[in-house]
């Protein structure tokens, strides 16, 4: 019963208790990035989630052999590999979502959220457990990447998923696109907007003064 | 886990090779993929540079086949602006070609940064059924900020108005030098004249806004917040339109033409 339910912790809490984005505002670089158009976004948030469930478990399995002075490097050796995996897989079945991710998928590298997890999580838990805190993580930050591209794709282009449903002034209809949305300080606006949804659901998130 | 010196150089070793082998063979096994979307991302380019497709129009390997029926590859020599007969383009590989010590010249020093120019460079020629020249699509390289950019521009039957001009590879800034991407800035470009009176590249890009090609036909507007690959996007135009580029070629086709 413990077991089932720190399980169920790993994979709920990033959601919206511990959210990597919201409350730990890390990969925040990212999130401004690639949330113009949902489709970008969901390709990147699979990418993501696809490096830190495996990153978590290798990390985990390796836990009792790395050596503690050289257990970071050890890590970042294996999330670039991993990482550069996920790339040559995008370039090869992905092709133009690649090109439109461009430098971005290379940068997971640096998501502070997937060495955040190696160094804070995986070090401390097995294998399993923490490959489902990688998959909850993951999907914690693309809940909120898939959130921001779902407003600003509809509010910048009118669409969603690439499918046109307000039809924009440019083509006869009655939209006119809102161009900060497409800018990266639509993305701010709409994360912040998240954070204080999130804490005024949840105060206990809210820091103390 | 403390351990001694000689474990931490054993296991970070491992690690290495292990992952080495995974990087490399998810490499080989995807390459064929890779290359495939590449050829194929070019090819599209080619038809956007001669307005027969647009940016955001995503083709399949079908529909571009069909659209490029109208272009034919030609190899030139690029000293005497001859065609090489001897050479098919089907077989042509260009980055070897380039590449390869046999088969290219250092380059003169240059603003572009253009290392080594190929004897032989494969362009594309767009002609009517009877014959006359409509289009020629060049291939373009140069270094822009943080990498080379490769592109191809394509110019009237006159051989000095722009009809277009895309980059296919380039590693710029997103947002920024990226921005040679944007279909906004790329619609800038038809129209635009290359040549002054005098036959020397005049066309650049400049900071700040540009007027409509027919009032201002050698300035393009610059690429905010990317100084350095603006500059690169005109020093390589510089560089291929001019004598150690394509010059002996344009020539040629201009006197056939009878422009």
């Amino acid at each position: 019963m413990a077991l089932a339910s720190k399980t169920r912790d790993a994979l709920i809490d990033p959601l919206f208790n511990n959210n990597p984005i919201a409350l730990q505002v890390l990969g925040i670089c990212s999130a401004l990035a690639v949330t113009i158009k949902m489709d970008t976004a969901l390709v990147m948030s699979a990418a993501v989630v696809g490096v830190l469930i495996s990153s978590n478990f290798f990390v985990s399995a390796l836990r009792h052999l790395i050596p503690t002075n050289i257990r970071i490097i050890v890590q970042l050796t294996i999330i670039a590999s991993l990482v550069i995996v996920v790339d040559q897989i995008l370039k090869a079945y992905l092709f133009e979502l690649s090109q439109q991710l461009s430098v971005f998928v290379g940068l997971i590298i640096t998501n502070c959220i997937i060495m955040g997890r190696a160094e804070a999580f995986a070090m401390q838990n097995p294998p399993t457990l923490s490959l489902i805190d990688g998959l909850g993580n993951g999907l914690g930050y693309g809940a909120i990447l898939m959130g921001t591209a779902c407003i600003r794709e509809l509010l910048g282009f009118g669409s969603l998923m690439g499918i046109q449903l307000l039809p924009l002034t440019s083509e006869g209809g009655w939209y006119t696109p809102n161009g900060m949305m497409v800018l990266s300080p639509g993305a701010f606006f709409i994360i912040g907007f998240f954070i204080w949804a999130l804490r005024t659901w949840k105060p206990e998130q809210v820091e103390s003064e | 886990m403390n351990a001694s010196a000689a474990y931490n150089l054993a296991f970070a070793a491992a690690v290495c090779v292990v992952c080495a082998l995974v990087v490399s063979s998810s490499n080989v096994s995807l390459k064929d993929l890779q290359e495939a979307n590449e050829a194929l991302e070019k090819q599209r380019n080619v038809l956007v540079a001669a307005g027969l497709a647009t940016t955001d129009e995503r083709l399949s390997p079908a529909e571009v086949d069909v659209r490029f029926r109208a272009i034919r590859p030609v190899v030139v020599d690029l000293e005497s602006g001859q065609t090489a007969t001897d050479i098919d383009p089907d077989l042509f590989d260009q980055d070897a070609a380039t590449a390869d010590i046999e088969t290219s010249n250092v380059a003169p020093e240059n603003a572009a940064q253009v290392r080594r120019v190929p004897h032989h460079v494969l362009v594309y020629e767009l002609r009517s059924t009877d014959d006359d020249l409509e289009l020629v699509i060049l291939p373009i390289s140069g270094m822009g900020l943080w990498a080379n950019l490769y592109g191809f521009v394509a110019l009237d039957a006159d051989m000095e108005t722009i009809r277009g001009l895309t980059y296919y590879d380039h590693g710029e800034t997103p947002g920024l030098g990226g921005e040679v991407d944007n279909p906004r800035w790329k619609s800038l470009w038809p129209g635009r004249r290359v040549f002054d009176t005098d036959g020397e590249v005049r066309i650049e890009v400049i900071r700040g806004r540009a007027g409509a090609p027919d009032t201002d036909p050698f300035r393009v507007d610059g690429l905010a917040g990317a100084t350095m690959t603006s500059r690169g996007v005109t020093n390589m135009l510089q560089f291929w339109l001019g004598a150690e580029g394509f010059r002996p070629y344009l020539e040629r086709l201009r006197a056939e033409e009878g422009v």
